[in-house]
């Protein structure tokens, strides 16, 4: 769907991307709790889908389909890693009952 | 013989109003004021038929149930919905005090909105589909994988357990029979080439002799038609896999604490979810709006698709009437230890059936391999049960 | 800028925002669920419809799923006593400022370099098929391979551990 008026150019796109990875990157670096680095990285790696596919469609060759391909892939990963990553913070939670991360600082269980 | 003008302006009557319509506007709103028309449509038309399902749901499994559905409202009874709907919105709407508000009024409509716009791809006859997408299944995966989320949102905001428990099963429930689901679908897919809902009705409609082609009298496609069937009827949450929402177990599962509209939109949405895995059983496997018999192409494509669906619904009401519910451990193994490894066979048989050429042999390997499989996983899944011949007591 | 770009842009970004600010962990989540259908229509407004349901598909119908299972299992309804952001929290503000002042500056530096309109991609679902199956095959059985790792460990990781006879 192209849009009505204006088109956007690519600078748009790229900005949303930037700013919705320093979002993210605040987010992981700020909040206490396991699970919202989790969805700040996240948000980070959804930022730089968003720039592989206003790259892939403003760029030189997009027949090629290399810049949806690696947006694909990288979905894929990020799922799988989402799916490692909430085990780890559950069966952390089982072990020493808690997710806050200041909270979780000895190698000693 | 089948296509004179008049069944054929019969058949496309709708599109024919759709473009008289359109035709007072000015020609740059025309693509524009054309699918709004057709959402106006669909959002008249599936209600409407969520109705009929409402009546013939309680009268069947009244009848099924040795008793006469709801008799009362008008000729036996089929004014039913229309009290049912007066009721829903003159209740009280009663939100707990320690409920989550925001997303507790959010819930029914984030649900309601992924249920009707997954009706958007349905081809309802021949060039009938509100958007031609070229990835329209998976399109409508994606709004069948969203409403699960709605199920969380709840069951978590009614803070009450047995809400939350019920969430809880629900989308474990829901996310193990998407997976069959999808992998029901992939056999469709290979064999049509397309992921676009009216390329695969295309597909299936052209007929041998009299026979159509239909996906469901082919093996595999009949290994499908019932994966599918059944992995529709645990996504919808419909008996026998209703444990999220069953009466006698949970008291009303992730939906306890709504009462008035809330819950009308929560039973409509069940009702339209219900509605539209039947409208995809048809598509994919009993060819969409395409006749049943080559001669009976004259009757208007749109009749052919209703009359499937509400096939299907009856046969899912059927069900409902018939088989007990489920236990949640039992629905999980069923998943994913027979209905997924039996779907993944299916892939492999339909390649097998692609790749052999016409002839009687590929019916009769893909058959044989689709019969022993299910004979040898039944059995194995009884091996070690120790579960004798079935006895019968009667009361004396 | 069209307004629909302005309108998806804003969604996404107050999704993010919501995400990394609200108090209670559900909520945090829900509004990430936002940002990800944000992005999702992003995509269809570039005309990648693929990778755009595919984003529905998995971000929404799985990763956020499998975030609020978390929580739920996590007990993350109990705030911390001391609030919810960690002490330092100043410092990783800056440090995301820093980050976007970088990123913003390479953008709107480079924005002469590359060609502002390009013609709309004709791009199939087959054309990604074909892909798929023909130039990127080895990266699909990698991830492939790369996924069911992942499913196994887990599994295993969140499985509970029986107990062993004393």
């Amino acid at each position: 769907m192209t849009s009505v008026g204006v088109s956007t150019p690519l600078a748009g796109y790229l900005l949303v991307a930037a700013m919705l990875f320093a979002i993210g990157l605040a987010g992981a670096l700020v909040r206490r709790n396991a699970i919202m680095v989790l969805i700040g990285i996240e948000l980070m790696l959804n930022a730089a889908n968003l720039n592989l596919i206003a790259f892939w469609r403003f760029g030189p060759h997009p027949e090629l389909l290399t810049g949806m391909m690696f947006a694909i892939f990288a979905i894929a990963v990020a799922a799988a890693e989402a799916a490692v990553g909430l085990g780890l913070v559950i069966a952390i939670h089982r072990h020493t009952n808690t997710t806050e991360l200041d909270k979780i600082n000895r190698m000693k269980g | 013989m089948a296509n004179t003008r008049l069944f054929v302006n019969l058949d496309q009557i709708f599109i024919l109003i759709r473009d008289w319509l359109v035709g007072f506007l000015p020609t740059a709103f025309r693509p524009a004021a054309g699918v709004v028309l057709g959402a106006i449509a669909i959002v008249c038309v599936f209600p409407g038929l969520f109705a009929v399902v409402v009546i013939l749901e309680r009268k069947g499994v009244g009848r099924i149930q040795n008793r006469y559905g709801p008799n009362r409202v008008g000729p036996f009874g089929l004014l039913q919905p229309i009290a049912d709907a007066v009721k829903a919105l003159i209740k009280e709407d009663i939100v707990p005090s320690r409920a989550d508000p925001v997303v507790h009024f959010l819930a029914p409509i984030v649900l309601l909105v992924t249920v009707f716009m997954a009706f958007a791809v349905l081809p309802v006859g021949r060039n009938m589909v509100l958007v031609d997408m070229d990835a329209g299944l998976l399109f409508f995966i994606a709004m069948g994988a969203a409403t699960e989320l709605s199920v969380f949102m709840a069951g978590w905001s009614s803070r009450n357990k047995y809400s939350m428990l019920g969430a809880m099963r629900g989308i474990a429930q829901m996310i193990s029979y998407e997976v069959v689901l999808v992998l029901s679908t992939v056999s469709v897919v290979m064999i049509s080439g397309s992921l676009s809902l009216t390329r695969i009705i295309a597909a299936q409609n052209s007929y041998s002799g009299i026979f159509p082609h239909w996906y469901i009298f082919t093996p595999w496609g009949a290994a499908g038609f019932l994966a599918f069937s059944i992995a529709g009827m645990a996504e919808t949450n419909r008996s026998p896999f209703d444990v999220p929402e069953g009466e006698s177990e949970i008291v009303a599962g992730y939906h306890t604490e709504y009462s008035g509209f809330k819950f009308a939109i929560f039973f409509i949405a069940e009702y339209l979810s219900m509605i539209s895995i039947s409208g995809l059983c048809a598509t994919l496997f009993l060819g969409g709006w395409s006749a049943p018999l080559s001669f009976l192409t004259f009757i208007p494509s749109w009749i052919w698709f209703f009359s499937k669906v509400i096939l299907s619904l009856f046969v899912f009401i059927w069900v409902r009437g018939t088989l007990p519910r489920l236990r949640q451990d039992q629905l999980m193994n069923f998943a994913w230890k027979f209905l997924l490894p039996y779907t993944l066979l299916n892939l492999l048989v339909t390649a097998l059936w692609r790749f052999m050429g016409e002839g009687w042999l590929r019916w009769v390997v893909s058959t044989a391999i689709l019969a022993a499989a299910y004979v040898l996983m039944g059995r194995l899944g009884l091996y070690r049960k120790h579960i004798g011949p079935r006895s019968y007591r009667y009361a004396e | 800028m069209s307004p629909i770009f302005y309108l998806l842009a804003a969604l996404t970004i107050g999704g993010g925002l919501a995400a990394v600010l609200l108090k209670y962990l559900v909520h945090a989540a829900l509004a990430t669920t936002v940002a990800f259908a944000g992005l999702a229509l992003l995509y269809l407004e570039l005309d990648a419809q693929f990778a755009g349901f595919a984003q529905i598909l998995v971000y929404i119908g799985a990763v956020a799923i499998l975030i609020v299972f978390a929580i739920l299992l996590t007990r993350g309804s109990d705030l911390p006593k001391d609030g919810v952001f960690s002490r330092t929290w100043a410092l990783g503000l800056v440090i995301a400022a820093a980050v976007f002042a970088v990123l913003g500056w390479a953008v709107l530096q480079s924005v002469r370099a590359v060609p502002q309109q390009t013609a709309v991609p004709a791009v199939t679902v087959r054309d990604i098929g074909n892909a798929l199956v023909g130039r990127y095959v080895l990266p699909l059985e990698i991830v492939a391979l790369l996924l069911t790792a992942a499913t196994i460990g887990a599994v295993i990781v969140a499985m509970h551990e029986k107990e062993r006879p004393r």
